[in-house]
């Protein structure tokens, strides 16, 4: 049997294992989110988001910058309104800028994407975007090019 | 009433359920902070944790490998083999870390908790603190409880570090994958709070579980060897069966 002094410091050594796993996993295999520099929310009105799901990405170029707060129905004008959250990074972007509902690759997810405009006014918290997109709807593609004689006639 | 009498009849399960909870409320009660008792509580938490290193690190590490290697194999038929490395990072955090953190907790430290303080009762040693007017809830109860408490969150985190590093020496060592590729996958999908925070309280909340059932199980076993020998395997399966329920209830709380 080990001394008391020895249990308590092996005791000890093994509180200080688990808090050096816990920072070595917090630092090393998280992301601390799109919030940790603080955010501010924009909101863009969709008439169809297809398949957008909250918390999914906001890119600009490709390269993300916040994320999807919520997305509800606009009971007035029946239309999606989308609440995005941009991290505070990115507070210069153009209050003329779009908003679109893109796809990463064919079967990926669905992502906002931001089209900056060329206004000198920054866009400031909860702003509305008025250029959008909506998502591309395949089935609704694939009838439009099945039936595309009908006009042509 | 004699703690070691087992409830019988219809209502014996909620009677059960009733005096666990009883006997939680009166341990939460009894709880005294002293030097003693911290030193008492960290010697507890040397059995329960630090002996319990041997099965929670090889676990995790095999663990890590097998869950990579399987999802790594089932992801390849996708061409979506880079995402391995977040299936293994979610899956872990969330839901294999604190649960199988939980079942071998129970298995190597609940069992021995509970052993220990049958053979107390058995032996008429808590009778005898008793008479010392020494509070055997606060002296023998409360350090095990807090040291499940301490403990099972300690040895997730532990887990989860051995499996993450399971995960990389089967992707990358063993497999030529690009150890960037690995933690920068990882990296962009689990965020520190809604993934890896929400596997910590869940950790905290079995910790709670496994060091409760496994005090009060022994507390109320039948003083005589088959009683202890009852009581130890019953800890392992409420902890087993309630630890998987408690499980779900938080998951769909917290998602």
């Amino acid at each position: 049997m080990k001394s008391s002094h020895q249990i308590e410091l092996t005791a000890g050594l093994f509180l200080l294992l688990a808090i050096g796993a816990l920072v070595f996993l917090a630092i090393q295999a998280t992301d601390r989110g799109v919030t940790s520099g603080g955010s501010y929310d924009i909101t863009a009105y969709f008439t169809n988001v297809g398949g957008l799901k909250p918390r999914a990405k906001v890119a600009l170029g490709g390269v993300t910058i916040g994320q999807v707060e919520s997305i509800a129905l606009d009971q007035s004008s029946f239309e999606a309104r989308v609440v995005m959250k941009i991290s505070n990074e990115f507070n210069d972007l153009p209050d003329d800028s779009s908003a679109s509902i893109l796809t990463s690759g064919i079967l990926g997810d669905q992502f906002v994407g931001i089209e900056p405009g060329g206004s000198p006014e920054p866009l400031q918290a909860g702003d509305r975007l008025l250029l959008t997109n909506s998502a591309l709807q395949l089935e609704q593609l694939i009838s439009r090019y099945l039936f595309n004689t009908e006009g042509e006639e | 009433m004699n703690p070691t009498e087992r409830p019988t009849g219809w209502a014996a399960p909620f009677r059960e359920l009733g005096r666990a909870a009883l006997f939680l409320l009166t341990a939460l009660a009894h709880m005294k902070i002293s030097w003693l008792q911290v030193g008492e509580t960290l010697r507890q938490i040397y059995f329960a944790g630090v002996r319990s290193l041997v099965i929670i690190v090889t676990g995790g590490f095999f663990v890590g490998l097998v869950l990579t290697l399987q999802t790594y194999d089932t992801l390849t038929r996708f061409g979506a083999a880079d995402a391995a490395s977040t299936v293994l990072a979610l899956s872990l955090f969330r839901e294999l870390g604190p649960v199988l953190t939980t079942l071998l907790f129970a298995g190597r430290a609940g069992t021995s908790i509970t052993a220990e303080i049958g053979l107390m009762r058995a032996t008429e040693q808590l009778d005898a603190l008793d008479l010392m007017a020494i509070d055997p809830m606060e002296r023998i109860v409360q350090p095990r409880l807090i040291a499940g408490i301490i403990a099972v969150p300690a040895l997730t985190l532990i887990f989860n570090l051995c499996a993450i590093l399971g995960g990389v020496v089967f992707a990358v060592f063993m497999m030529g994958n690009e150890a960037l590729t690995f933690w920068s996958g990882m990296q962009s999908t689990v965020e520190l709070w809604r993934d890896f925070g929400h596997g910590m309280l869940k950790a905290v909340a079995f910790g709670v579980l496994a060091g409760w059932l496994a005090v009060y199980y022994g507390w109320t076993a039948r003083p005589t060897g088959e009683g202890v020998a009852l009581a130890t395997t019953q800890t392992v399966i409420a902890t087993a069966i309630s630890v998987l329920m408690l499980d779900f209830v938080l998951s769909a709380f917290m998602l």
